[in-house]
């Protein structure tokens, strides 16, 4: 590698930088060293839990049926803590690395913590591996007591997520480092705004984590005798739906800097966009009480409130997004002259390159399918027709999966080319990447939320009840819903084959970039510098963006209200 | 880099918004973003289940 600079001399090591040809930012050798080993191991995660999640489908699909019960569990518990946790949290880090010492063009804190970190993340990622797949700890996602894993189980995820807090003490510590030494001025760019509200979330959630995961540690191994379930939700569920919080700050923050990359977008108001961030940073976490709607011993006030993310103020900020981002992109396309009628500008973007129809998919299906069935199923009353349901899990399916897991596979394919210098191999298969994932994705999603609607319970191996003492018939509509989902199911672990192929050929066996190649195939579009940049868009009109909002909130307000008729007809009051 | 370099002096000099100067305070953000659902959902949520009398 070459290097261009030293670090100055009161650092504590003594940085390497090279000076990236395309953007032509000081990159840091140790940050990127990290960030191509989490975006590996991540990838890895990701290829190990879509397999086990191709034979959960497969097992939902009521004429293959696949696997058998025990192995159904054991490989459900297996799926979620490899795709929920493991491949996020190591692509996050990799994210928050990339948004400090990347962006901010400065060296990054305590690489040696940083690794110890990658370490123990690594070793607890694989320890939860074991124990899940000796059989002793198909105990769920979730793992409520009274259900007891082997305390293994506990360890690994407790290794895993110490791990994890030193990666976010490290990313906030590089920030300090970089105001100290003026690598930046006035504020940080958006998208590591958008880093530092997933850090905080992380934070609290990994604070959560150890509040519940060292006492059901210490009650595995027999030190505590009774842990008390409710509490334990409580407790729990502040880790649990908060983990999927840092996904989708981390997530809004790549769809800025993609939008950015690409077309040289910038928000259509920095502030504004801020502001929306400050609402997640406050109030997203809020909606782990979406799991505890149903149980006892918990006043209404305290469940409306903390369900409805602080009476929708981070749902607004999720709303200023939504609408921020395409603003950014159409200001930034009409700019380009692409001005024919509301949407020349979204016609002619590049559709082609797999970052862009990656980042378009994830808004779409995380807006249109996840959020708003996320505030129809947080709502109190509606959350009856589909608590515990197969609905819970094609809700999450729609944001984790198809918003958050689909924008980390677009700015992937940035990040090949400009942190590993890599050529995109097979571009064929690429480009049609996030089409064969994106729709097998909003499948499985549609499907899922279509079964749990007509009462199919999730985390159930039989809906038939084949061998169930007392029979029970879903709708034959439901049986239907669920074969299409494996038919969805196979489509988008086709399209995870074709990301995961991509990848691994070229990190490990792609052409390096070349001058030659970079100024033939340059990966940022025009303007795309202004991803390490603050500043706001000045475009005035934005009629596409306009019709685009007014769909969603024409959408979102008849599903609402679609559900209200539902819940009417299933509990009449007259 | 940012907008606020391309200032004049005097706009440099300008005292910086309260908000701005909270955005632009992570520590104060993180502390901010820890408190406040360790309080409404946290605190709030176990104070309740305490509340819960145990069963005969």
């Amino acid at each position: 590698m070459a290097v261009d600079a030293q670090a100055p001399a009161r650092g504590f090591y003594e940085a390497k930088f090279r000076t990236c040809p395309e953007t032509g930012l000081k990159v840091c050798a140790q940050a990127e060293a990290l960030i191509k080993a989490n975006a590996v191991v991540a990838v890895v995660f990701l290829a190990v839990g879509g397999f086990f999640g191709l034979l959960v489908a497969l097992t939902r699909w009521p004429a293959v049926h696949l696997l058998p019960a025990d192995w159904f569990y054991l490989l459900l518990t297996a799926h979620g803590a490899d795709v929920l946790l493991f491949w996020i949290i190591f692509f996050e880090m990799a994210v928050l690395y990339f948004a400090s010492a990347i962006l901010l063009n400065c060296r990054l804190a305590a690489p040696k913590f940083a690794w110890l970190g990658f370490i123990l993340m690594l070793v607890g990622a694989i320890v939860a591996n074991v124990a899940v797949l000796q059989g002793e700890s198909s105990v769920m996602f979730t793992s409520y007591v009274p259900m007891q894993a082997a305390p293994h189980f506990y360890l690994g995820l407790i290794l895993f997520a110490v791990g994890a807090l030193i990666g976010c003490f490290v990313f906030f510590g590089t920030l300090v480092i970089a105001k100290e030494e003026g690598t930046y001025q006035g504020s940080i760019p958006l998208v590591t705004f958008g880093a530092v509200t997933a850090a905080i979330i992380a934070v609290f959630t990994i604070a959560s984590g150890a509040i519940i995961l060292i006492p059901t540690f210490l009650w595995s191994v027999g030190y505590i005798s009774h842990i008390d379930p409710l509490m334990y939700k409580v407790v729990w569920w502040a880790m649990g739906h908060s983990s999927q919080q840092i996904n989708v700050s981390a997530q809004v923050a790549i769809w800025y800097a993609i939008a950015a990359m690409l077309l040289g977008a910038k928000p259509l108001s920095e502030k504004v966009s801020r502001m929306a961030f400050l609402m997640y940073i406050l109030f997203l976490q809020l909606a782990s009480a979406h799991h505890l709607l149903v149980e006892p011993g918990i006043s209404s006030e305290w469940k409306i409130f903390n369900t409805s993310y602080a009476l929708y103020l981070a749902v607004l900020g999720s709303m200023i997004h939504g609408m921020s981002i395409p603003g950014a992109m159409e200001a930034a396309q009409r700019k380009r002259g692409l001005t024919n009628g509301a949407f020349e500008w979204l016609r002619k973007a590049p559709w082609g390159n797999p970052a862009f129809s990656g980042t378009v998919f994830s808004i779409g299906i995380f807006g249109f399918l996840g959020g708003i069935s996320g505030v129809v199923m947080g709502t109190e009353q509606l959350n009856l027709i589909m608590h515990n349901t197969l609905y819970v899990p094609g809700h999450f399916h729609a944001t984790v999966v198809g918003g958050t897991t689909l924008a980390f596979m677009a700015i992937t394919y940035l990040l090949v080319p400009l942190i590993f210098r890599k050529e995109i191999m097979l571009k064929k298969v690429a480009q049609w990447q996030p089409y064969v994932f994106g729709i097998g994705i909003a499948g499985i999603s549609l499907f899922m939320m279509g079964a749990g609607t007509l009462g199919v319970s999730r985390r159930h191996w039989d809906i038939g009840f084949s061998d169930a003492a007392m029979s029970f018939d879903y709708p034959a509509m439901a049986f239907a819903m669920m074969t299409m989902n494996g038919i969805a199911g196979v489509l988008a672990t086709v399209g995870g084959l074709m990301f995961v192929i991509v990848i691994v050929l070229s990190v490990f066996f792609g052409k390096p970039r070349t001058p030659e190649a970079i100024a033939a195939t340059p990966t940022l579009g025009a303007g795309g510098e202004v991803v390490a940049q603050a500043g706001s868009e000045t475009h005035p009109k934005l009629p596409g963006t306009i019709i685009l909002v007014a769909v969603f909130l024409v959408a979102f307000v008849l599903y609402y209200y679609v559900n209200w008729k539902y819940l009417s007809e299933i509990w009449p009051l007259s | 880099m940012s907008e606020q370099s391309t200032g004049s002096a005097d706009q440099q000099d300008e005292r910086v918004p309260a908000m701005q100067r909270l955005l632009d305070n992570p520590f104060l953000l993180l502390f901010m973003g820890v408190a406040t659902p360790a309080a409404l959902y946290l605190i709030w949520g176990v104070m309740e289940l305490s509340q819960v009398p145990l069963a005969q």
